[in-house]
């Protein structure tokens, strides 16, 4: 059984102005201990699918259909008093800004031992054991020191690491982490990427990374998810989409990269911006921004097809493997 | 890290740390305050220790005598030395019944306001964090209790009160009627500037960390909110503390505060108001300036207060 199993999930915005569906019919897997990135531009729908897992959409968001099932249980339809033992408890979750996520009132070390102390029955003192354990775990200097301080005394990137720290604290199955390193600059970024990683590894946590980073991704996961307006265009394994990319919205956001540029040159750039949620074209929704749009294109909607180990929603790219089969049949 | 090299050999104390603050060095550089705050202290420690300072006991009437009534201060023609700022109609030493009324003055400011601040606290949180339709029931309610004025409310519901239990039970219910009353009126005060931060700080990334970590709703609500939104708490107590002191003295000027046998300041400064065209102004103003100060120095710590915990002014 998969640790994580998310099934058609739509996710609904009731708005004034109606209903908008900023995800749709959402499917993935995630093994226990596996690495997934899931990118795409602003508003695809990233972190509301990071929300969505763990059941958290403030309002007016809510699951409007599917499932999503954690070692059996169907997060989405759990009572409240249950999800709340699985939040932070086997799930985690990390959120961009490490300056705004920890409570600017409160010590480092009075938020770590809540946290342990709402989740477990252990006395106060061995709470801040394992929190110890854990700020060490995280490479933080003199983590003796950083229980008593508030977070405005310490700098961003240790900021970032305590909230990993917190991350962990509870040895979750699953970490989700929202453009964990966003905010940080880049030495510091690759730093807490590679902790991130070595962690993820060591404990064996999956780890569910929603980046714009194509970068990161590359260095951390193992599969990844494209998305473009509320749904997965391409998954498969991280290399092959990244040196193979199927639909021409990856191979755009692949080509945008500033290393595929010639030098002294424009950089490549995907024309024209993603469709409000209100407002998506009929048909495959990336159609009217595509080179390779077909009549076909703007009438149906694409399905999966599988190509190599990566499952590809483009008619493009149907047609082209139906065109192989024939061949191979011939 | 360099913030963090100065206390890397030893984690500051609270006091340290206090002493470190921009609260601190702004008082240590702010004559106002510091005098605000020498003159609230030296009034809270005579109220609180007024039946050991003060010379007579205004409450015990073996110790009045009638024929000492109106003697004016001792600095004054007819003064007399044993009374040092003269006497009421009743020939109550001033100095001792001031004292007194102080401390009542100020037990009632502050129980008022803490309950005041303990029911806007409540109702406030509430609104604010869940929000919808219970945020406009709260509000319209406090809408509702705003729009009487507090005045108002105290008057009718402490004439009702000495209407129909009579007033020998009102003269030893009074205390605690006052601090009811004046605190139920005053609540939605609290309540809206409450909702106003809790609103704001709700938005903010850590409360969904809280929630992420799968804390109840409660917890999130006092124990995550409320201490960052303890500023603006403190600094309407401040300013609320010195009107409640004031809506205590105009009730008690009304006759419908402090019997005249417990007196406050502001049932004394009634008192006297009868015989200051008979030259007998000590009793009215020597009381008056003591709640004006004391108001005037509430206010100003007030002020100070809402400079420095503001963010927005703060000059660093």
């Amino acid at each position: 059984m998969p640790l994580l199993e998310v099934n058609n999930l739509e996710v609904c915005f009731g708005l004034r102005s109606g209903a908008v569906k900023a995800l749709r019919d959402v499917s993935f897997t995630l093994e226990r201990g596996e690495r997934l990135g899931v990118v795409g531009e602003s508003g695809a729908g990233k972190s509301v699918l990071g929300f969505s897992i763990i059941n958290l959409l403030s309002r007016p968001g809510q699951i409007s259909s599917g499932s999503v099932h954690f070692e059996g249980n169907d997060l989405a339809s759990l009572a409240p008093g249950e999800l709340r033992s699985i939040r932070g408890n086997r799930i985690s979750m990390i959120f961009q800004d490490p300056m705004m996520t920890l409570n600017p009132v409160l010590t480092i070390g009075t938020q770590m031992v809540e946290c342990l102390l709402a989740h477990r029955k252990i006395s106060k003192a061995d709470a801040k054991r394992i929190s110890l354990k854990k700020l060490q775990q995280v490479q933080i200097p003199s983590p003796e020191k950083r229980l008593d301080q508030y977070p405005h005394e310490l700098s961003g990137g240790m900021r970032q690491r305590i909230v990993i720290a917190i991350g962990l604290l509870l040895d979750p199955d699953l970490i989700i982490a929202d453009e964990p390193t966003t905010a940080l600059d880049v030495t510091i970024q690759a730093e807490i990427m590679e902790l991130m990683l070595n962690l993820c590894e060591q404990n064996n946590v999956a780890l569910i990374l929603i980046t714009h980073d194509l970068g990161v991704v590359s260095q951390v996961t193992q599969r990844m998810l494209v998305m473009y307006a509320g749904r997965i265009i391409e998954q498969g394994p991280t290399k092959e989409v990244i040196n193979d990319a199927q639909h021409p919205y990856t191979q755009g956001l692949m080509n945008a990269l500033p290393q595929m540029a010639i030098p002294g040159q424009k950089l490549n750039q995907i024309k024209g911006t993603m469709p409000p949620l209100q407002r998506i074209p009929k048909g495959c929704s990336f159609n009217p921004r595509c080179e390779y749009v077909m009549d076909v294109c703007k009438q149906k909607l694409p399905s999966f097809t599988q190509s190599g180990n990566c499952q590809v929603a483009c008619h493009m790219v149907a047609e082209s493997m139906q065109d192989k089969l024939l061949i191979k049949e011939v | 890290m360099s913030e963090s090299t100065q206390n890397m050999e030893q984690p500051p104390t609270a006091l340290q740390r206090f002493k470190a603050s921009h609260f601190w060095h702004s008082f240590k550089v702010d004559r106002v305050a510091q005098l605000s705050f020498l003159i609230f202290l030296m009034y809270a420690v005579l109220a609180i220790s007024a039946s050991l300072i003060a010379p007579f006991d205004p409450y015990d009437a073996s110790q009045i005598d009638i024929m000492n009534s109106e003697i004016p201060p001792s600095w004054e023609e007819g003064g007399e030395g044993n009374f040092l700022l003269g006497t009421d109609a009743q020939g109550r030493d001033m100095l001792s019944t001031i004292l007194y009324g102080t401390r009542v003055s100020l037990m009632i400011g502050l129980c008022a306001v803490a309950l005041q601040a303990l029911l806007g606290i409540v109702i406030g949180l509430t609104a604010g964090y869940i929000g919808g339709r219970v945020d406009s029931f709260l509000m319209r309610i406090a809408d509702i209790q705003l729009s009487f004025s507090t005045l108002m409310v105290a008057i009718i519901v402490l004439a009702v009160f000495q209407a129909t239990f009579g007033t020998e039970l009102y003269q030893q219910l009074a205390m605690i009627m006052l601090i009811l009353v004046i605190g139920i009126a005053e609540w939605p005060q609290y309540a809206r500037t409450i909702r106003a931060s809790v609103l704001a700080e709700k938005k903010k990334e850590y409360v969904d960390a809280a929630r992420v970590m799968g804390f109840g709703r409660l917890r999130i609500m006092f124990r995550h909110i409320l201490p960052n939104t303890l500023s603006p708490i403190l600094v309407i107590s401040t300013v609320q503390i010195a009107n409640a002191i004031i809506s205590e003295a105009s009730l008690s000027f009304l006759g419908l505060g402090m019997p005249v046998s417990q007196p406050s300041l502001g049932s004394l400064i009634s008192s006297g108001f009868e015989y200051i065209f008979s030259g007998a102004w000590w009793i009215t103003v020597i009381p008056g300036v003591v709640l004006i100060v004391l108001v005037l120095v509430m206010n100003l710590l007030g002020d100070w207060m809402r400079d420095v915990l503001n963010p927005k002014l703060y000059k660093g």
